[in-house]
């Protein structure tokens, strides 16, 4: 009963057939992945830039044409050059007037960084819009920070106005149906987190961006 | 010699019918082998992301069938599974790289699940159970059945736990106002939830059919 059994010995492979399978096809498949990288990097370059855009229009309501802003050192804005990287969108309607700031900002959420665009509108010092342009938040629960119709209504007059150069009411999270005040973001039941996430975002990244902006808003006014 | 050969024909076109239909039904991968529940389980919490998820899984479980049924006479056995994988990945990748070229909304709704086919048991166990065995065309059509039976499975229970946990079906409002969607249905809990129905289901109708 004990005696051990062997194991029948498959024809065995040399070293070297091995080495040139693995290396043959790690080969092929870092060309074809070369291949479709190369293929689709431009469409993928342009559709990102394109959902930008439409981000930008789509957070500053009425808006017809954009220019981009870059921030300077010295914490103004001029035009921005080409790579520039901490930039804000102005948008305008089609009288040339001003229709807001958009600005991007990034925190962490439930699942991974997101990021979003918030479009500030500095004569009613308000919040007018708001995207998420990238998150891993939970599908079917944390990514209804995207579409919940109801969580982003939150943020057309989303009250962020100034006091010496700082929001006079922090952005904050309550639970849901319990919305009292303009700068308050209501939740959504069973995407707390994330919910919170995005007030959070608001309240630092883009709260650090709205005194600037409203500061030097006459440099957007100008432009045209 | 030509009655030989138009029986051989139909013998082997019966085969391939076979191939392609075990999938679907017999051997449905999500129903009967139970395999690849991750993104049974994950990705199944609405109609439109168990769709595309299965389109995709299809996508992968295709080519690297195809290119595994094609090189399985030049991979040697000790190595056979990491080839495999680099394979399975490759696809993967691409797919990744295609979605995001055909629309960034999609890609957005899938991103973190994409990458998670690489571990898809179903691809690897086709690779090893069928594509290293048998050939190219058999391989295809062995792929296809099993993806569509994939897509099936997921597409199942995605429609159940989307009408059920939001009261819509891809998106579209299916209720009149005030209904109380079922949150436990869009939550983990309902995927097993879903699932076991579905399985129970299937295996009632399997003991009715059998012969007593």
């Amino acid at each position: 009963m004990n005696t051990a059994t062997t194991i029948p010995s498959e024809s065995q492979a040399s070293s070297s057939k091995m080495l040139v399978a693995m290396v043959g096809i790690g080969t092929l498949c870092a060309l074809l992945i070369a291949l479709v990288y190369e293929g689709t990097f431009d469409r993928i370059a342009h559709l990102r830039a394109e959902a930008l855009e439409a981000a930008v229009f789509r957070v500053l309501p009425g808006t017809s044409t954009t220019i981009v802003f870059a921030l300077t050192s010295s914490g103004t804005f001029e035009l921005a050059e080409e790579g520039a990287d901490r930039v804000v969108y102005a948008g305008y309607n089609d009288q040339g007037a001003l229709t807001g700031v958009a600005v991007e900002a990034a925190g962490q959420g439930y699942a991974g960084i997101i990021n979003i665009l918030v479009g500030y509108d500095p004569a009613t010092e308000t919040v007018v819009g708001f995207y998420v342009l990238q998150s891993n938040e939970t599908p079917g629960l944390g990514d209804k920070i995207e579409k919940d119709e109801k969580f982003l209504a939150n943020f057309s007059g989303l009250d962020v106005s100034l006091e010496n150069s700082q929001l006079k009411n922090r952005v904050v999270p309550v639970k849901s149906g319990t919305k009292a005040n303009p700068w308050e973001v209501e939740a959504i039941t069973g995407a707390t987190i994330s919910s919170r996430a995005i007030a959070e975002i608001i309240d630092t990244g883009v709260g650090e961006m709205i005194p600037l902006i409203h500061k030097h808003q006459q440099v957007f006014q100008k432009m045209n | 010699m030509a009655a030989q050969d138009d029986i051989r024909t139909a013998g082997t076109d019966n085969m391939s019918t076979d191939t392609f239909i075990k999938g679907l039904w017999k051997e449905n991968p999500v129903f009967v082998q139970v395999l690849g529940m991750c993104p049974v389980l994950a990705v199944s919490n609405t109609a439109e992301n168990a769709l595309a998820m299965g389109l995709a899984t299809t996508f992968v479980l295709v080519m690297s069938n195809m290119l595994v049924s094609s090189l399985r006479n030049f991979i040697p056995k000790q190595v056979r599974i990491a080839s495999y994988i680099l394979i399975i990945a490759t696809f993967v990748t691409i797919i990744d790289y295609a979605i995001q070229a055909i629309s960034v909304e999609l890609h957005k709704s899938l991103g973190a699940f994409i990458s998670l086919i690489v571990v898809n048991c179903l691809i690897l166990s086709r690779a090893e159970a069928f594509a290293s065995k048998n050939g190219v065309i058999a391989s295809l059509l062995d792929a296809l059945g099993m993806g569509f039976g994939f897509v099936i499975g997921l597409f199942s229970l995605g429609a159940v736990r989307e009408i059920l946990g939001n009261g819509t079906f891809f998106g579209m409002g299916l209720f009149p106002n005030g209904f109380q969607s079922w949150i436990v249905m869009i939550l983990p809990a309902g995927g097993f939830f879903t699932l076991a129905l579905w399985l129970l289901l299937f295996n009632i109708w399997k003991e009715k059919r059998k012969p007593a």
